[in-house]
């Protein structure tokens, strides 16, 4: 029915080599086909952040990629920050500070802050609020998820 | 008091979930053999269904069927949660902009979606009524055939519904001073991140329906009369909802999935785009004419309201969102008298649904702007006129109704306090304060069941639903500080009808309230027991022995509960079940049908600056302040308050859907409906409290998650008007408008 191509893509470290339909973007790819359903679906025009994932180091709204892009690709997804049940010090910090509501729209804050925290460890208020301006929350849980990521990177510091 | 767990800052139950990606929303669930559904829509408001064709749809590998009307029994089925108005599927004519008029139901997602655009639908487009001045000409076509209005005078009028409030007598009062205008607030979406979701299968002899909802117990009763089903053979499973809002409360689709599913023999799922989610349910738009009168000392002796509410095409809760906040509208004050003319009319735009505060921040919006027109007007400070016709404590500010239930001028007080209310500000800036106050819970019915399990550890069942309030965590730690049970130990089970007793709903900021105290109850339920059992094993009478908080108090000493649960299950071990149960009866002879549980009371005050170049304005400093009774988990206090307070700024400076001219949505999706992102927070936000323990809920709580958007857009505007001059009356304050209105004052 539609056309499909192989791709070889790296998730959370597994490499996997899967049939992708050439019009389904990441994030179907992802959900459907991996049954990776952390990575949220919303707006599907980048807007809202919800499917963010980490391509090859970059924070990327997955709806806006087609997943034939990422192949050869390494991606990281929220399933992917905890190590053997671990959880990250980003995601024990969410945690402290009630920075999970609802939840719907965590996954896309935790890749965004986790991209962040990578290129700049030590970030300003400002920065947060620069770098998760595109992760929408309804809840609206905004400043005790700024207060997370600033706890987050000053532990990272010690 | 012992308290061990309440008032603690708990980590939330299910929080772990969040942070992984494990929790499971509706559309996170995998169903074995589902059929993907498509909806079909027309891009017109209003029109006569001429002919549906099919047939090309019905060519597209992996298409099962598309039901319309016709597959339906017949008459279709209506269904609402006041009115029996709304169709399963539209019903020989589309009546607002985005109803659905065939469903696909398809192996695969893209078969669905491929399909959908093969339907061919053939109409022919009507006149449609978009407006309140267009609803109440009687010229105008009916919304509504009177054959499925309920018989009486306004079955012919687009009038859905019209109230009569107050007491005293209006027009005998003698004013100094009489402010009379009109505000209007715009049709909003709740924009919940997780766009609804609904899933049914055959179960057995009957239907299971999942649905990202608020109310479960109200989908299952829905499915039933619609489909024709026992409620005991449907099973509604309700996920944790991604948000809520007030959206997710009635039932939408869910019966329109039941008879697919029961056509299909398989399940089938239809997960909703966010622009379709914007043209399911939407917030009430009003226009709200108020007349206050005051004496020459600010005193109010009059308010004087006709509130017009425009509701959608069919009634969904427009009817009881107009009573409850119209009954309302003269707020927190002491009045002589109070005139309320509250009506919501018929119109081919999206139907209404409950959104966070239930039609108070509109009446807010009218009644705070008007009070600071009368404080300008007279010379008196704005916290001053407040403050002196404020209800004091015990006070029936409202005649035979629950009366102030709490020391609001301390609430008042302290968010002035923390604004700096009388310092200056510099050029171009402005502070403004307003009052918010809403209606509780007026009627309830929930129970619960505790299971106290041999090892000590716990289970608690309850009908809420957690969409991020936390409810879980709320009843975690009632159960904890009853029980004596550490949270790691207290599972919460929700969402599954087949297996949580049931309850009337989660809205109205009632669950603390009202569901905390029948956890509470069926603790205490297990406390009885556990005071039996120790009687037993000490030998001797249950007089003597009291049960409190975790503790087992005997005549020569203490036990924690759990010793003596384990001792008294011994070696074959079990459980000891508690039930509670509890229920705010209605009372019939009330305009609302009950009174107010407890009252939402908020203060707002911020400092904006306003940039004379584009009219843009920033929050400088945002303070609210809420009397929560008591904050029994203050983190999670924190982020309802905040939280609901940077959506009152969303629906003050930015949101509004824009219809054209012909009704049809003009901004559907999050390109072109914005909300506000991190970088709109206030520089400076500040939440605060009241906690006198004086609420009815357990150890004092109150309800907590509608306060502080009750009043943010007067507060707000209340502010642009100190730095500009800028007299503004309709929502949002963007800054096309407020540069307009500034312009406007430069030429006045």
């Amino acid at each position: 029915m539609s056309d499909t191509m192989r791709i070889d893509v790296t998730v959370n470290g597994r490499l996997r080599t899967i049939e992708v339909a050439m019009h389904h973007t990441l994030l179907e790819v992802l959900r459907d086909d991996i049954d990776l359903t952390g990575t949220k679906e919303c707006c599907v025009v980048g807007e809202c952040g919800a499917c963010t994932v980490i391509v090859d180091g970059r924070s990327m709204n997955s709806c806006l990629m087609l997943a034939v892009e990422v192949d050869g690709s390494e991606i990281t997804t929220v399933e992917g920050l905890a190590t053997e049940g671990h959880l990250s010090r980003l995601q024990e910090s969410f945690l402290d500070h009630g920075a999970a509501q609802c939840g719907f729209c965590i996954p896309g804050q935790l890749m965004s802050a986790y991209a962040l925290l990578q290129s700049n460890p030590d970030p300003t208020a400002d920065d947060v609020h620069e770098a998760l301006a595109g992760n929408l929350c309804r809840c609206a849980g905004y400043q005790q998820i700024t207060e997370a990521v600033l706890a987050a990177a000053e532990e990272g510091k010690r | 008091m012992t308290m061990s767990t309440v008032g603690k800052s708990a980590h939330r139950i299910g929080g772990f979930n969040r942070v992984t990606g494990l929790q499971e929303y509706v559309a996170d669930l995998k169903m074995h053999d589902a059929l993907h559904v498509q909806l079909v829509t027309i891009d017109c408001a209003h029109a006569r269904i001429l002919a549906i064709d099919s047939s090309k749809a019905e060519e597209v590998p992996g298409v099962r069927f598309v039901m319309t009307a016709a597959d339906l029994p017949q008459p279709v089925p209506r269904f609402g949660m006041q009115y029996q108005d709304r169709p399963v599927i539209a019903d020989g004519e589309v009546n607002y902009h985005g109803e659905p008029v065939a469903a696909v139901a398809a192996e695969t997602k893209d078969a669905a979606e491929e399909a959908a655009l093969l339907v061919r639908v053939d109409y022919e487009e009507l006149p449609a009524v978009l407006s309140i001045a267009d609803a109440l000409d009687p010229s105008s076509p009916l919304v509504q055939d009177p054959s499925i209005r309920v018989p009486g005078p306004l079955a012919e009028t687009n009038i859905l519904c019209e109230y009569h409030f107050g007491w005293g007598d209006v027009d005998a009062q003698r004013a100094d001073l009489v402010v009379e205008n009109t505000y209007e607030w715009p049709m909003q979406t709740h924009f919940a991140i997780e766009p609804h979701g609904f899933l049914a299968a055959p179960d057995g002899d009957g239907v299971a329906v999942w649905s990202s909802i608020q109310h479960p117990y109200q989908l299952q009763k829905t499915v039933a009369r619609v489909v024709g089903l026992p409620l005991a053979k449907v099973r509604v499973f309700a996920p944790d909802p991604g948000g809520g809002f007030g959206g997710k409360q009635h039932s939408k689709l869910e019966p329109l999935l039941a008879f697919m599913a029961l056509k299909a023999g398989r399940p089938v799922r239809l997960i909703l785009s966010l622009e379709e989610t914007f043209q399911l349910v939407r917030r009430a738009s009003t226009e709200i004419h108020v007349r206050t009168g005051f004496k020459s000392d600010g005193t109010i002796v009059f308010q004087d309201f006709v509130n017009n509410y425009l509701g959608g095409a069919y009634a969904d809760t427009a009817d009881r969102i107009t009573a409850k906040s119209g009954y309302l509208s003269a707020g927190p004050y002491r009045t002589p008298a109070v005139r309320i003319l509250a009506r919501a009319v018929l119109s081919h735009t999206t139907p209404v649904h409950p959104y966070r505060g239930f039609g108070i921040p509109q009446v807010s919006w009218a009644r705070e702007m008007n009070l600071d027109e009368g404080a300008l007007a007279l010379g008196i400070d704005r916290l001053e006129i407040r403050l002196r016709n404020l209800a004091k404590y015990g006070e029936e500010f409202v005649p035979s109704d629950t009366p102030a239930d709490g020391d609001w001028a301390e609430t008042v007080r302290k968010a002035a306090e923390e604004i700096g209310w009388g310092t200056p500000l510099s050029e171009g800036r402005g502070r403004g304060i307003a009052i918010g106050v809403k209606s509780g819970p007026t009627t309830g019915l929930s129970f619960a069941t505790a299971r106290f399990l041999a090892d000590g550890s716990v289970l608690v069942y309850s009908g809420t639903s957690d969409m991020g309030q936390g409810a879980r965590t709320i009843f975690a730690q009632i159960a904890g500080e009853e029980l004596g049970v550490p949270l790691s130990q207290i599972s919460v089970v929700m969402g599954d009808t087949a297996v949580v007793p049931y309850d009337q709903q989660t809205s109205a900021s009632r669950s603390s309230v009202l569901m905390g105290n029948v956890v509470l109850d069926a603790c205490r339920d297990i406390q009885r027991k556990i005071r039996a059992m120790a009687a037993r094993i000490h030998g001797i009478e249950e007089s003597e022995i009291v049960v409190d908080r975790g503790v087992v108090r005997l005549p020569d000493g203490e036990r924690p509960i759990v010793d003596v649960l384990k001792e008294g299950l011994g070696r074959m071990g079990g459980e000891l079940v508690g039930n509670g149960e509890s229920r705010k009866d209605a009372v019939p002879e009330h305009p609302l049908g009950g009174t107010a549980a407890f009252f939402e009371f908020n203060c707002t005050a911020c400092d904006v600056e306003v940039d004379p170049e584009t009219g843009e304005t920033t929050v400088l400093r945002h303070v609210t302040v809420g009397d929560v009774g008591l904050a029994l988990n203050p983190a999670q206090v924190k982020g309802q308050d905040e939280g609901a307070a940077v959506m009152g700024l969303g629906h003050a400076l930015m949101e509004h859907i824009i219809t054209d001219g012909e009704g049809r949505v003009r901004n559907l999706g999050a390109i072109d409906y914005r909300i506000p992102t991190s970088k709109d927070l206030p520089v400076e936000f500040i939440s605060k409290t009241v906690e006198n323990a004086d609420g009815p809920g357990p150890y004092g709580v109150k309800g907590i998650s509608e306060g502080s958007l009750l009043c943010t857009a007067p507060a707000v505007a209340s502010a642009v008007r100190d730095a500009t001059g800028a007299v503004i009356r309709d929502l949002p304050l963007s800054p096309e408008r407020v540069w307009r209105a500034m312009k406007e004052q430069e030429q006045a």
